[in-house]
């Protein structure tokens, strides 16, 4: 479905999508992007046209401004928007029995996460989140100073990390990989340089979890 | 029907009236003008100066993104300059831009003299160099504000932003927002008010109903901004935690508050371009504007529409979905008004015969590039797209489409456009084209390839990418654009001066337009017009004198007032001259704010008494000891002079002010419901101040305040004796009160507890000093019958502060009984 382009990869891509959401979004992306094309062309056309038209029966008030201004523009939008509310209803964290809950907890400037690890108990990672591929994963994201914003563009979109509130982002990976993830709300000094990664395993081979810093009983 | 004046010669009346209206020659007439034209012209031309100082930041900005190291700047610095970029371009060069050409046009396009409060013109320049020059020194000793535009806590409070550089946004700006609010208070007088005689409301230019837009979107959306920016002060200061999650605040409010202001201030920057558009595009297409009643109609959705729409700035907050769509729908509605506008002007060029000269070149520029920055505005109205998208360059990519494409476009065709009518003089040939070209090729060269920049996922104020080689190409294309679209600039720039020393000298209305503005001798004089136009006048009619109030017989401003609907004639106002005091306000003010800026807190106090000596004198001015036979302003047109009519310039002012006062209370409220129920910390620990000894002094606060409105009815402010000290008292018992209060640093119920009484304190001093201002009047005789004076001043101002009080300890006691 979406045009593998060359130049549209690299590991924050938004154009080279890894998982549902992330495909939804671009798809949507690509359909918006084809129509803000096509109406830009048509305006600037009918720009030319006034310059060039020397047409006494020219369009009068009511095609300008009832046709174009009003009708156009509301079957246009009515027609993004509907979209748009459908791919968020698709891409939202929606309880589940699959569903595998993981934290992620910024801070200036680094990525804390804990995930279920082979026992079920909690285990607590730095900078790399571990996720089981091909399944839906509710990411639940708090900050413990300024706001961040969690982020992995091949995945799906950005949720803010906020100081004494939970946020839940739905993310998944079609495939086991790495994937890149940065913080995406400015915060200060350190922002540039405040990436994670995010490992999506195979669920019938987790991982041992290497470089694992605590553990927490389940 | 009104009969013309007889004529006179132009040249003596000319004379007569600049004798008037004009302002010494040399460095007092400098400091004290406060001539609409001469103003405006300086609004226009300080705020191109910040212009240039923040696209110098841009293009620093641009080179250190040309290479991912880029060892150039260090972060810190980095994070300074696109600050401070920002919040030049938005604070320092759009908005004073926007004041400025309406500022100068209006009272011309209207046929009026000059706007409704001169002084105060004068005063928000003042102000607004003063604010600019204490952030611009804070940007030259390295101290500039480092939060980004939209400072958000908690980042830029006191533990995550120790330094002045965060005080230095919030009090610089706010002081330069009183030239805003000045602004928007006599822009919406002068356009319903000082019109010319029988222009109706429904037939006034087009610029003037979008300039009206404008300063109502000013009068709401600044005060939630003003009153942001105070709490993150107080908080920052005295560590009251209105932002502090910990303690009952949330950075939440921050934003809700700050975007309040923030989206509306995209549609206050676009509006008055859009105006521009409206005006030049019919003239340079020899034809007239369509569908009048359609844009005035999409005007006003677009005021109405755009304050429904700031949550579109938080998509990624954590909001719930129901939510999401509805401001997602919202804002795509906005575009709805904007498509109708855009239609209206294509039509306008369809049925007239349009020319390519210079302002219409801009006017290209505008469309190939708005078009685009609208549709990209749809798409991030899409909630799952702005997921995505948001704070990425792709966001950079778009509101530059709209700032650039909306209001510089525009704004340089209305530069070109109305030159002849600054200067006198014609534009130069040569220059004009080739730096349109170089900046519209800069533009879409720097900006076009940063949306994909932004989807290939490069965040927004980052300076650095060493892992990112896919982004190098798209950065150096946009750099090396960047450096273009600058030498364009530069070339304008250089262009306008030259017109400004060597343009011939301009016949008058050189494009053929129909307004009024081309009524006058070019370069404009400090009167606009000899004499007030009704329709069907003539420029050489006017000049001879033969409109109404021709010349100054009687040796002082004056001007015409009428109805604000129909246009008819109601009086005439009597306008102060040249004055110091404008200049010694903003400077005493400016005094206050850098106290507050060094934290000398203590001395808090004597700057605000100072602030209050100084505007005490403003009164002096106001006012006639005797009574004035009525004018004849033209053969059996007698009209009375502003001393003797109830609903003068001042009580319209006075409503705009209120309106915006009432918005910032309403903001509070929304401050202490959303904190109440949204903030986690809540609910507060419980109070002390639920005491008998608390609710009896708001009750006597309360009588005393409903005796003081009360006695503000009494027939020419009779009541004032009694109620000034009344007033008095009420202020020593919010000073009681203040006592009672919990410690403001505990909770945020207790800080917004707080904060509430400063405000009602400060109602109530005020109403003193406007009671304290009827008695004075009265013992001067400017008060007395048939002269009214500032008493329905005091009137509406003692009835605001009651129910502000009223609903404020309302409030309160139902916190504490609930
Ligand atoms: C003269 C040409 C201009 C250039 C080359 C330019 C370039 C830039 C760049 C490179 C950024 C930084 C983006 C980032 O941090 O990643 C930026 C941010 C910004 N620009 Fe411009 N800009 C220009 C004109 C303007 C104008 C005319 C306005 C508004 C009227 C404006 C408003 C802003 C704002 C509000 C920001 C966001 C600042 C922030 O993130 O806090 N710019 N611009
Ligand atoms: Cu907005």
């Amino acid at each position: 479905m979406v045009p593998a382009l060359a130049g549209c990869g690299g590991p924050l891509s938004t154009l080279a999508p890894q998982g549902p959401a992330a495909a939804d979004i671009a798809t949507l992306l690509w359909a918006m992007l084809a129509g803000a094309a096509l109406i830009t062309v048509l305006v600037l056309g009918l720009i030319w046209h006034g310059f060039a038209r020397r047409n006494p029966r020219a369009p009068g008030e009511a095609f300008w401004i009832k046709g174009m201004g009003l009708g156009f523009s509301f079957a246009v939008l009515f027609a993004v928007v509907g979209s748009g509310i459908w791919v968020g209803e698709r891409i939202q964290a929606r309880p589940g029995a699959d569903v595998v809950r993981v934290e992620a907890v910024a801070r200036q400037w680094s990525w804390r996460f804990g995930q279920p690890g082979p026992e079920d108990e909690i285990v607590w990672t730095e900078g790399r989140l571990h996720i089981p591929a091909g399944t839906p994963v509710d990411v639940v994201i708090r900050s413990e100073d300024v706001i961040h914003a969690f982020w992995v563009p091949q995945l799906a979109g950005k949720m803010d990390a906020l100081p004494g509130r939970d946020n839940i982002l739905r993310i998944e990976a079609s495939k086991p990989g790495l994937y890149h993830g940065t913080s995406a709300e400015f915060s200060g000094t350190g922002y540039a340089g405040m990436r994670f990664e995010v490992l999506a395993y195979d669920p019938a081979a987790p991982p041992a979890f290497s470089d694992l810093t605590t553990r927490e009983a389940p | 029907m009104i009969t013309p004046n007889p004529p006179q010669r132009a040249l003596r009346l000319h004379r007569e009236l600049d004798r008037v209206w004009g302002r010494p020659a040399g460095w007092r007439g400098i400091l004290t003008s406060v001539n609409h034209s001469e103003l405006g012209l300086r609004f226009m031309v300080t705020a191109f100066v910040f212009f240039a100082i923040a696209g110098c930041l841009a293009m620093l900005i641009r080179a250190q993104l040309a290479t991912p190291g880029g060892a150039f700047l260090d972060t810190a610095l980095y994070n300074q300059f696109f600050t401070m970029h920002g919040s030049l371009m938005m604070f320092l060069f759009a908005i004073p831009m926007l004041e400025g050409l309406g500022m100068y046009l209006l009272p011309k396009m209207l046929g009026s003299r000059d706007l409704a409060f001169p002084r105060l013109s004068a005063l928000g320049w003042w102000c607004y160099l003063f604010g600019g020059l204490i952030i611009l020194s804070a940007l030259v000793a390295g101290v500039a504000p480092d939060g980004g535009w939209f400072m958000y806590t908690p980042l830029s409070s006191k533990t995550y932003s120790p330094g002045i550089n965060a005080d230095v946004w919030l009090l610089g700006v706010t002081f330069v927002e009183i030239s805003a609010l000045a602004a928007a208070v006599e822009i919406t007088v002068t356009i319903l008010r000082m019109r010319a005689p029988r222009m109706k409301l429904t037939e006034m230019p087009l610029f003037a109903w979008y300039m009206l837009g404008t300063s109502a979107m000013m009068l709401v959306g600044f005060p939630p901004l003003i009153l942001a920016s105070m709490l993150l002060e107080i908080e920052r200061a005295f560590d009251w935690p209105f932002f502090d999650v910990t303690r009952g605040g949330d950075p939440l409010l921050w934003q809700h508050l700050f975007w309040l202001f923030g989206h509306p201030e995209v549609y206050i920057i676009f509006l008055p371009a859009a105006g521009a558009i409206s005006t030049i595009l019919p003239v340079m297409c020899r034809t007239k504007i369509m569908g009048y009643g359609a844009i005035v109609a999409a005007v006003l959705g677009l005021v109405f529409l755009s304050f429904g729409l700031w949550v579109h700035h938080m998509f990624t907050v954590g909001i719930p979905h129901m939510a999401l769509a509805f401001f997602s729908a919202a804002s795509a509605l906005v575009a709805v008004p904007t498509a109708v506008q855009i239609f209206a002007w294509i039509g306008t060029i369809w049925q007239g015969r349009p020319e390519m000269r210079l302002p219409m070149l801009h006017l290209m520029g505008f469309f190939s590039t708005f078009v685009m920055g609208g549709l990209t505005g749809v798409m991030l109205a899409i909630v799952p797209f702005n997921w995505q998208a948001h704070d990425t360059a792709f966001v950079t990519a778009h509101l530059h489409y709209v700032l650039i494409g909306g209001f510089v476009f525009p704004m340089m065709a209305a530069a070109v456009y109305w030159m002849p009518l600054f200067t006198g003089r014609a534009a130069v040939r040569g220059l004009g084209p080739t730096a349109f070209w170089l900046i519209l090729i800069g533009f879409h060269g720097t900006f076009f390839i940063m949306h994909l920049t932004g989807l290939l996922g490069m965040p927004r104020r980052i300076d650095v990418y060493p892992d990112n080689s896919e982004w190098i190409w798209t950065n150096l294309v946009s750099s090396f654009f960047g450096f273009v679209m600058a030498a364009g600039f530069a070339l304008f720039a250089l262009d306008l001066l030259l017109q400004i020393l060597f343009g011939e000298r301009t016949r008058r209305d050189p494009w053929q337009a129909d307004t009024l503005e081309w009524a006058m001798p070019m370069p404009a004089p400090s009167y606009n017009i000899a004499s007030l136009p009704f329709p069907g006048q003539s420029a050489l009619q006017l000049a001879r004198g033969e409109g109404l109030l021709p010349g100054a017989p009687r040796g002082r401003r004056e001007t015409l007032v009428v109805d604000a609907i129909s246009g008819a004639p109601r009086h005439i106002a009597v306008l102060p001259g040249n004055s110091a005091l404008p200049i010694v306000t903003a400077a005493v003010i400016g005094g206050f704010v850098l106290l507050m800026l060094f934290g000398f807190y203590p001395l808090a106090p004597f700057g605000l008494a100072a602030i209050g000596v100084t505007v005490w004198q403003w009164h002096k001015f106001m006012g006639s000891q005797s009574d004035e036979p009525p004018i004849e302003a033209a053969p059996g047109v007698s009209l009375p002079v502003n001393h003797s009519v109830p609903d003068g310039l001042a009580r319209t002012g006075l409503t705009c002010l209120l309106i915006a006062n009432g918005t910032f209370f309403t903001c509070y409220l929304f401050a202490v419901g959303f904190l109440s129920v949204i903030a986690p910390g809540w609910p507060a620990p419980e109070s002390t101040i639920g005491t008998l000894p608390a609710g009896t002094l708001a009750a006597v606060l309360i009588l005393i305040l409903i005796a003081a409105s009360g006695l503000a009815r009494f027939p020419l402010a009779t009541g004032s004796t009694v109620a000034l000290p009344l007033l008095l008292l009420g202020l020593g018992v919010t000073g009681g009160l203040a006592m009672l209060l919990d410690d403001p640093t505990r909770h945020a119920r207790d800080a917004l507890r707080a904060a509430g009484l400063g405000y009602v304190a400060l109602h109530c001093a005020i109403a003193a000093l406007f009671a304290l201002l009827c008695l004075v009047q009265r013992r001067d005789g400017r008060l007395a019958e048939g002269r009214v004076a500032a008493w329905p001043i005091w009137r509406a101002w003692q009835d605001f502060t009651l129910a502000t009080t009223l609903i404020l300890v309302l409030l309160i006691a139902a916190q504490e009984i609930l």
